[in-house]
């Protein structure tokens, strides 16, 4: 069996997970990367995306979270994420509510800076939705 | 000397008060429990955001050019007092407590020649405040629609202060709420939001879960400039909690003071009822027996 590490997952309003796990899959805002057990010290901001969770026996997990950061050490992973949801819970509405509002923020970009970032926010989510096929 | 009749509407009225106050008190029981448990539950967003800002605010804070959201705008001429009161009044001293700290920190900084703004989270802040400070509020954000009070509506306050920060329209923001000690006592308490005031790296952060070595993805100020207005948000959420748990603790003893204030109105009307009851019935028998006498 693989090594396992605690993994945390703090939205604002609640802690939501605290458990040992096998390895999870963190969305960075630089890309996607895989924490496991022994990673080196890693402070990443997020993006819009699908957390991977691999518990131990190999049960899985998929969250949906909107930005935040991750802290990963070589014991610990904490991500603070701005919201979180089961993706199980995670229904069309709910997603269709998230892109709307995405485009809205696209829409109210002043600068190009933030404009861009809002894109590739609105697309992220798109992609979700098709990832889990709640188009 | 009050005739029977109205002692007796009297009574019925102070009975119907401290049925109101009562179920009031239990109502604020029942949501301060709530209320604590939310608070509770954002705890550890809060520790862990102060822990790496701490890390990471030392490091970056001696740079030229740092945020302004860190460092301040280098100017202290215009204050922004965010006061956050309850919607509803009932609740003690909790609301005036609140409004006279920002009041005296308000006036503090005028006298010193300061410009001072005022924006009120909640109606009753903004009631007490209009007297003596109408022209130095500048708006209300009204929470009436919050039911349970999420994280989304802090952030649109902190959307707020960050966007007038950005217009150049203050230099200094400090935020005002009560401090939950106990179900007894509740704190007004000042925190400033801006420039933030880093929690101080304690020993045990520097041990083992420091951040020197960490590496950083895209790269610290990036980081930091995403960190920072989201700290204001959350300071902001976890001042809101706060005060919605202690609102409902400075109602549940206000109503039980009442309650108990009724029951003591209560006690007195019934014996003086009691009497001129007795007093009436011994003037219509000695009516009775001169009456008779005299025949």
């Amino acid at each position: 069996m693989a090594d396992t590490f605690t993994f945390e997952l703090v939205s604002p309003e609640r802690l939501l997970i605290s458990e040992p796990v096998e390895s999870v899959v963190v969305p960075g805002s630089e890309g996607d990367f895989q924490v496991l057990a022994h990673h080196a010290p890693v402070l990443s901001t997020l993006r819009p995306g699908l957390l991977d969770v691999v518990l131990p026996g190999g049960k899985e997990r998929r969250i949906f979270l909107r930005g935040g950061f991750a802290e990963a050490g070589p014991e610990s992973l904490t991500v603070l994420a701005q919201y979180a949801i089961d993706s199980a819970d995670l229904n069309k509405s709910a997603l269709a509510q998230e892109i709307t509002n995405a485009e809205e923020d696209v829409a109210d970009a002043k600068v190009d800076q933030t404009r861009d970032k809002a894109q590739g926010a609105l697309d992220r989510l798109k992609l979700i939705r098709d990832t889990l096929g709640l188009g | 000397m009050p005739s029977l009749k109205d002692l007796r509407n009297r009574i019925a009225s102070v009975k119907a008060t401290q049925k109101i106050t009562k179920a009031m008190q239990m109502v604020a029981a029942a949501k301060l429990r709530r209320a604590q448990e939310a608070a509770e539950a954002a705890r550890p967003y809060a520790e862990r955001m102060d822990k790496v800002l701490a890390n990471l605010g030392e490091r970056v804070n001696a740079q030229e050019g740092a945020s302004p959201l860190l460092v301040g705008t280098g100017s202290d001429k215009v204050h922004l007092l965010v006061v956050a009161t309850a919607e509803r009044g009932l609740c003690g001293g909790f609301n005036s407590n609140i409004a006279r700290l920002a009041r005296t920190h308000a006036k503090r900084l005028l006298d010193q020649g300061k410009m001072v703004k005022i924006l009120c989270v909640g109606r009753k802040g903004r009631d007490a405040l209009r007297r003596d400070l109408s022209s130095n509020i500048i708006d209300l954000i009204d929470m009436k629609a919050v039911k349970t009070l999420g994280f989304e509506d802090a952030d649109k306050i902190g959307a707020r202060v960050l966007e007038m920060l950005d217009n150049g329209e203050f230099d200094i923001c400090t935020l005002f709420f009560s401090e939950f000690k106990s179900i007894l006592t509740q704190e007004p308490t000042a925190l400033q939001l801006i420039p933030v005031n880093l929690p101080e790296a304690s020993e045990s952060d520097t041990g083992q879960g420091s951040l020197a070595g960490y590496e950083y993805e895209p790269d610290e100020d990036e980081i930091l400039a995403e960190l920072l207005p989201r700290n204001i948000s959350t300071q902001i959420y976890r001042g809101l909690l706060e005060n919605a748990a202690s609102e409902q603790g400075a109602r549940m003893t206000a109503m039980d003071n009442a309650t108990r204030n009724a029951g003591d109105m209560i006690d007195d009307l019934t014996l003086l009822y009691n009497r001129s009851r007795q007093a009436q019935i011994t003037k219509e028998l000695i009516e009775i027996v001169s009456g008779a006498e005299a025949l």
